[in-house]
């Protein structure tokens, strides 16, 4: 965080993505269980380091899906208002009217359009069998009600279309993508076959980029272990140059304008 | 989540005064637990990796172990594939038949109407895409077991339960148990449908309902991929394998202006259906009203309607309705001999039959359907 938002204390870090008096959401990854779900030892440090900067614990919103889904990673539902809350979608609901842009028609979950004023995004790194790879973009079809509608045509370009939904644009500060444990085939679920001991983080306010550099760590991943490329497979993550294109400008997916800082 | 009460119901029938009766259901199931409502799956296969390809419609789904396929309510839990919506209902009514529509099945007569929540499309038109766009735990729902659809049918004096306002295909294993129910009550069961199905499923839903209104979209892949984000083809192999079972089908065609309502396309639709069909199965070119994702086009003007009709009737299609325009000359049937009226209609009301014995009481020529 500090060599992304060069300041020189974690703290400093923190108060250059969030202020004081916001509530921020910090939406995680448990569809896949306790295998590859984002670490509960990474949401507490991130947890601290927004106390830190000012955020007191009742401001404090861990959220996925469902209930169930946080259940299943090991997180344990709260909804106490004086401490840090742990809930899915399915405890405020979503909203009545459709968010729209493109080919995405959905309802935002209440969680990010009514309790969040800004959003800490904290994906896993792994593939996906439809989409080619689930990180930054696609961990916020956690936040619509109807995700199942948009994996036809490899998610493309819906992944790209969510992140155009007025809720999502505006709240998303940073994502940050637990690569502690990555995973290169048979994503979305746990395939612990497949995964390998990456033991890295990825910080990027560009989700795009973040997505184009994740791809390639798997890609590099398969190359090893003589397995196709996803591209060979038919499930290269088209979206990413969506994103990039000039009708949403989510940010880039070109490797000669993405600084990779390595700490 | 968002509320989806059951709503009271309105009945209006030939010789009935309307009246309002609250279906007496039972309290919610506001519970956590979906497990009343779970069964397991027909028609998928297992697949490596705890993976299974869904095998209903033809999406033919590829799921991960925790995930669901496109429609949103059938979820692979470690292998083995689930309904997530049997005996879960979102909205009960009873209805006239003539409003699903059904103009040539039991006229006059109340359907018991239910749906779940769910879809294997998304039509930018949909009506209902609060319900048909929703995943189950999205919408409140009650808890009534196929014995309870065939009771209350009974209880409301409904001749047949309707599988409608969503889509059947997708609460399959429900919608067969309730239609067994329903015919050991004596009750008939008639499904309101996309037609989106794989045709071992159709084949084996044949055996249990008796009729079956088969919502075509358009006469377009165009039109499929990019309003309904589904196929036409799969749709039209419905229609004939629904004809080679001798069931009993009536095709809806929601005419929208811009998007479908080409002559070219009435002309080719009417070919086909009377080529592979026969002209004696009713197709009703239906009003368009803004909805859902489509609330920048207008409502259908009646002339397009009526040169759709023209079209169809000059191809030598026998029974061709216009539908949500109450009080037009062609929402009643006409015996295509005599051209007398023999079912005469007023929006959803039946005001008088001229049938005997399914023919027409002037000439005596057989009309088409199940009366």
């Amino acid at each position: 965080m500090q060599a992304l938002c060069e300041s020189d204390s974690p703290a400093e870090a923190w108060k250059r993505v969030v202020r004081p008096g916001e509530v921020v959401g910090l939406k995680i990854n448990c569809l896949a269980g306790k295998g590859i779900s984002t670490s509960i030892p990474l949401v507490e440090a991130v947890c601290e380091r927004l106390r830190q900067a000012g955020i007191p614990a009742k401001d404090i919103v861990i959220w996925d899906r469902l209930n169930a889904d946080l259940e299943s990673a090991g997180f344990r539902i709260s909804t106490r208002q004086d401490s840090i809350r742990t809930l899915g979608n399915d405890v405020f609901g979503y909203e009545d009217e459709l968010a729209l842009h493109g080919s995405v028609a959905s309802l935002v979950c209440k969680t990010l359009t009514r309790t969040c004023d800004a959003v800490i995004n904290l994906p896993v790194l792994k593939d996906h069998g439809i989409v080619g790879v689930t990180m930054a973009m696609k961990n916020l079809f956690g936040a619509i009600h109807n995700p199942n509608k948009y994996h036809t045509d490899a998610g493309n370009p819906y992944v790209a279309d969510v992140w155009m939904l007025d809720p999502i644009r505006r709240k998303l500060r940073l994502t940050l993508c637990d690569a502690t444990t990555a995973q290169y085939e048979g994503g979305p679920s746990f395939m612990p076959q497949w995964t390998w001991r990456c033991d890295g983080l990825l910080a990027s306010r560009d989700p795009v980029a973040l997505d184009y550099v994740g791809w390639q760590m798997i890609e590099s991943q398969r190359a090893e272990k003589g397995m196709r490329s996803l591209k060979d497979a038919g499930r290269a993550p088209a979206y990413i140059a969506t994103a990039a294109d000039a009708r949403h400008m989510l940010g880039t997916n070109d490797p000669r304008l993405i600084e990779r800082v390595e700490v | 989540m968002r509320s989806a009460a059951l709503p009271c119901l309105a009945f209006c029938a030939s010789g009935r005064t309307s009246e309002l009766r609250a279906i007496p259901l039972h309290a919610p199931a506001l519970t956590d637990s979906d497990a009343q409502f779970t069964v397991e799956a027909r028609y998928y296969e297992k697949l490596p990796y705890k993976k299974i390809k869904c095998k209903l419609c033809p999406r033919e789904c590829v799921i991960d172990d925790r995930e669901r396929g496109y429609c949103g309510v059938r979820e692979n839990r470690d292998s083995i594939y689930y309904s997530l919506v049997h005996s879960r209902v979102v909205t009960a009514h009873v209805d006239p038949i003539e409003k699903k529509p059904f103009f040539h099945f039991l006229p006059g007569t109340a359907a018991f109407s239910i749906a779940t929540a769910g879809c294997n499309v998304n039509c930018k038109m949909c009506q209902n895409w609060e319900i048909s766009q929703a995943r189950p735990e999205q919408v409140r729902s009650n808890y009534m077991p196929p014995r309870d659809v065939a009771a209350l049918a009974k209880r409301y004096e409904c001749r047949a339960i309707a599988y409608t306002y969503s889509e059947p295909v997708i609460f399959y294993e429900y919608l067969l148990d309730a239609a067994d129910a329903g015919r050991s009550a004596g009750v008939k069961s008639a499904v309101v449908t996309g037609g989106f199905i794989q045709q071992d499923p159709l084949k084996e839903m044949c055996r249990h309902v008796d009729a079956v209104k088969v919502d075509l979209k358009a006469y377009s892949q165009k039109f499929y991929k990019e309003v309904v984000n589904g196929d036409l083809k799969p749709v039209l192999d419905t229609l004939v394998t629904l004809k080679k079972q001798g069931m009993w089908t009536e095709i809806v065609y929601l005419v929208i202006p811009t998007l479908n309502d080409s002559e070219q396309e009435f002309k080719g639709l009417a070919r086909w259906v009377k080529s592979e069909i026969g002209p004696d199965v009713p197709l009703h070119f239906s009003r368009f009203h803004p909805q859902y994702l489509l609330k920048n086009l207008p409502p259908t003007p009646l002339e397009i309607l009526e040169r759709a009709k023209a079209v169809s009737d000059a191809e030598g299609l026998r029974y061709v309705y216009i539908g949500n325009v109450p009080g037009h000359s062609a929402e009643s049937t006409y015996c295509p001999k005599c051209r007398r009226m023999v079912v005469e209609r007023a929006g959803y009301t039946v005001k008088s039959v001229r049938l005997r014995q399914g023919k027409c009481q002037f000439c005596q020529e057989p009309i088409p359907g199940i009366w």
